[in-house]
């Protein structure tokens, strides 16, 4: 068979990329708004915040080892590239060599796509877990509670989460929703769940 | 729609639709078909050219992505780092089909600029994503070593 009848014969038989679940819901900051009692209102909120920060298409680069995760099925990453210094990646096999600012075809694109540092590591974690560690300057990068809204709120990498090529599950919600949820979460004085 | 492109030194205008994969733009309308198409995924690294001094997988670059950048393909690898690794793969013997190597050895290039001195780890880390059908890993990691030792 000449190369090119079977990269024709290869390709027809690759699988096209399953459906991706829907989008799951992501309940406003008035959802929430009956509970009067601001510390069980609080850690009903960040709940909710948790299913964005939990869900694959954040915390996939969030990873617990140097490895990062893909895909909606949190497969560890092919090909195997690692954090690396500042979470770009190895010398050789950074990030961008890959992954360019904007997503093309089926390959994922953000600008400035890379991992979050190991300190900041959420997969594997309970929302309590993530809620205290978001609150720890040492786990934080350093941030305010202020800062870390803002991250959230305004990083074109966060908004990547809901701007996911086909195949992939966007995160719950809207990044304008995740950023309100946070706000109320902070006003409400940020107590994290258990 | 014409794009201007610069590649290994030389301007060329390409009239190709701006999503085009910058490896079909190389390969089908500059005639510069070292670099080599495996997989179109992001998967192989047989694509792997420099874009402005790093590696990029050209299937995975759309044409607008490098208007106005300095694209690098095995055509054009030169220096001293290219120029080592060149004189150790045909001392080693390396390429069994070839058709990996113009990747493997661009991402080579990359690594050794990064790390001028790589030991086994950073040569995995470096090199995982560049695949070969001939299982050719061994020589490819005893030439990178050999290059290094030889870069002044
Ligand atoms: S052809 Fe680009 S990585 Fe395989
Ligand atoms: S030498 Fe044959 S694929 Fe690498």
């Amino acid at each position: 068979m000449s190369v090119a009848l079977l990269i024709v014969a290869v390709t027809l038989a690759a699988p096209s990329p399953p459906e991706p679940p829907p989008p799951e819901e992501l309940n406003d900051p008035g959802h929430f708004a009956d509970l009067a009692d601001e510390e069980t209102r609080a850690k009903a909120l960040f709940g909710e915040v948790a299913k964005v920060l939990l869900h694959p298409r954040c915390a996939n680069c969030h990873p617990a080892t140097p490895r990062p995760l893909q895909l909606d099925a949190r497969r560890p990453h092919i090909p195997w590239v690692v954090r690396g210094k500042d979470g770009e990646g190895a010398p050789g096999l950074t990030c961008d060599t890959c992954h360019g600012e904007t997503n093309y075809l089926q390959q994922p694109g953000a600008p400035h796509w890379h991992l979050a540092p190991a300190e900041m590591a959420w997969v594997g974690k309970t929302p309590g877990e993530v809620c205290r560690q978001l609150k720890d300057p040492a786990r934080n990068g350093g941030r305010t509670l202020e800062a870390v809204h803002q991250h959230l709120a305004e990083d074109p990498l966060v908004a990547y989460g809901w701007r996911a090529p086909a195949h992939l599950q966007p995160a719950p919600g809207s990044q304008e929703r995740l950023a309100a949820l946070f706000r109320a979460w902070i006003e409400a004085g940020a107590h994290c769940p258990q | 729609m014409a794009t201007t492109l610069y590649v290994n030194g030389a301007h060329h205008q390409v009239d190709a639709d701006p999503e085009t994969p910058l490896l079909w733009v190389l390969r089908d309308h500059l005639g510069l078909t070292g670099t080599k198409y495996g997989c179109g995924v992001a998967q192989c690294g047989a694509c792997t050219v420099h874009v402005d001094g790093s590696p990029r997988r050209s299937c995975v670059t759309p044409l607008r992505r490098v208007e106005g950048a300095a694209v690098t393909t095995i055509e054009g690898a030169e220096g001293r780092i290219a120029e080592a690794l060149r004189a150790a793969w045909i001392d080693l013997q390396v390429p069994q089909c070839g058709f990996c190597q113009a990747g493997q050895l661009m991402s080579a290039v990359a690594l050794l600029k990064a790390v001028p001195k790589p030991d086994d780890a950073d040569i995995d880390r470096g090199m995982n994503g560049n695949l070969c059908r001939c299982a050719t890993y061994t020589r490819i990691r005893a030439a990178i070593h050999q290059a290094a030792r030889a870069v002044k």
